[in-house]
């Protein structure tokens, strides 16, 4: 119980000034999904087969693991967004949503470099 | 968190039953969502047996008469009864609408009738909208204007610059479409709204106002503008057929605009 104006409270600490940066940047990524998606599913219908010898002979094609480095960066970047938005939009908790906000931070960047090494090392050696 | 389930001393219980006089041939049952916060009682919902030979046309008929001939303890807000005060804003069959401009003979079965969802109740039909109304004030619902207006005359608008505002200026602030939706029901403390969006929009392209920029600036904010997820319900409820969905992508739109 707080006898604080209905205003005040709606006006609470202000305008953050942001938002459109981050709204452009989930369409952006986007974009890059439709292109690299449509990419990524040519490849998996025209793989010869999944055995590890063949799998490993795709990812080291340099434009297949350029595609793939790029793929991997959209899709961690587009998916973080998405997911802060979730969290934002249903915890509200002020030390939940800060917590669950960094794990999927770090989910995120960890899950992307590890992809990006697996496709580097594979990429570097071939 | 948000809530997924009523807390338990909002759960709906089940109600009086109002049978029809006898001699009533043309009956059709109104299910109502009673609520009063002085009995210390769960919500219930009552039913009562209306004979439409006796009633007007539209559900609001349907009330005044439950009220004036079956129980007057019944409580809601009416005011004009042609859909443009906005008082009579409720959930009937799922939707919100107004109870003044929808017609008994559109809903199939039992006419089930509720508050606008996700407000705190006062008493039976009538949600409390201080949030609401503030939120309205937030965004400055007044032309501002730093060119002093002409000596002899108003303010000038060609035919097209009227044009544009003619929809969103049409809005009654009944609270139909900000109740609908789901970003509305998580967030209200801090995203403004479908019909808030609406009005700000309003202003934003009136072309006698000087304040688009300041406008933009309060606006611009993840939780403010930014909550809306285009999920439409505004747009499909609103009993006046405008467009606040549509005014919100056209916000987005202007700030990338100034910024990209």
């Amino acid at each position: 119980m707080s006898l604080r104006t209905p205003l005040g409270r709606v006006l609470g600490l202000g305008t953050a000034k942001d938002g459109t940066s981050h709204w452009w940047a989930q369409r952006v990524s986007a974009v890059a999904l439709i292109f690299l998606g449509s990419w990524f599913a040519f490849l998996l219908a025209t793989m010869p087969g999944f055995s590890h010898a063949e799998a490993v002979a795709a990812i080291g094609r340099p434009l297949n693991s350029i595609l793939l480095l790029l793929l991997s960066v959209s899709l961690g970047y587009h998916s973080y967004l998405g997911i802060q938005v979730v969290i934002e939009d249903y915890v509200h908790a002020p030390g939940l949503k800060v917590i669950t906000l960094l794990l999927a931070r770090f989910a995120h960047v960890l899950l992307v470099v590890v992809a990006l090494f697996a496709v580097l090392k594979i990429g570097l050696n071939a | 968190m948000a809530e997924f389930r009523l807390p338990r001393n909002s759960r709906i219980k089940k109600g009086k039953h109002f049978a029809a006089s006898n001699g009533a041939s043309n009956v059709r049952r109104f299910a109502v969502y009673r609520y009063d916060p002085d009995s210390g009682d769960n919500p219930r919902l009552d039913t009562y047996d209306v004979d439409l030979d006796s009633c007007g046309p539209m559900i609001l008929d349907a009330l005044i008469k439950i009220k004036n001939e079956i129980d007057p303890t019944l409580t809601f807000r009416r005011s004009c009864r042609e859909g443009i005060c906005g008082s009579c804003a409720m959930n009937i069959d799922g939707g919100n609408t107004l109870a003044c401009t929808r017609a008994i003979d559109s809903v199939k079965g039992d006419v089930r009738i509720y508050p606008l969802p996700h407000l705190p109740i006062v008493k039976d039909l009538v949600g409390d909208l201080t949030n609401f109304y503030a939120q309205y004030a937030s965004i400055k619902p007044w032309l501002q204007s730093r060119t002093p207006p002409p000596p002899d005359q108003e303010r000038l608008q060609t035919k097209e610059d009227q044009e544009l505002i003619n929809e969103p200026a049409a809005c009654i602030l009944c609270a139909c479409c900000s109740t609908s939706c789901p970003s509305y029901w998580w967030n209200s403390d801090r995203y403004l709204g479908p019909a808030a969006l609406l009005a700000a929009y309003r202003w934003l392209v009136d072309s006698r106002d000087d304040a688009t920029g300041e406008r933009l600036d309060e606006l611009e904010d993840p939780f403010r503008l930014y909550r809306c997820h285009t999920i439409m319900n505004c747009t499909q409820t609103c009993p006046k057929d405008l467009n606040p969905a549509q005014a919100i992508v056209a916000t987005k739109k202007m700030l990338a605009e100034r910024k990209y």
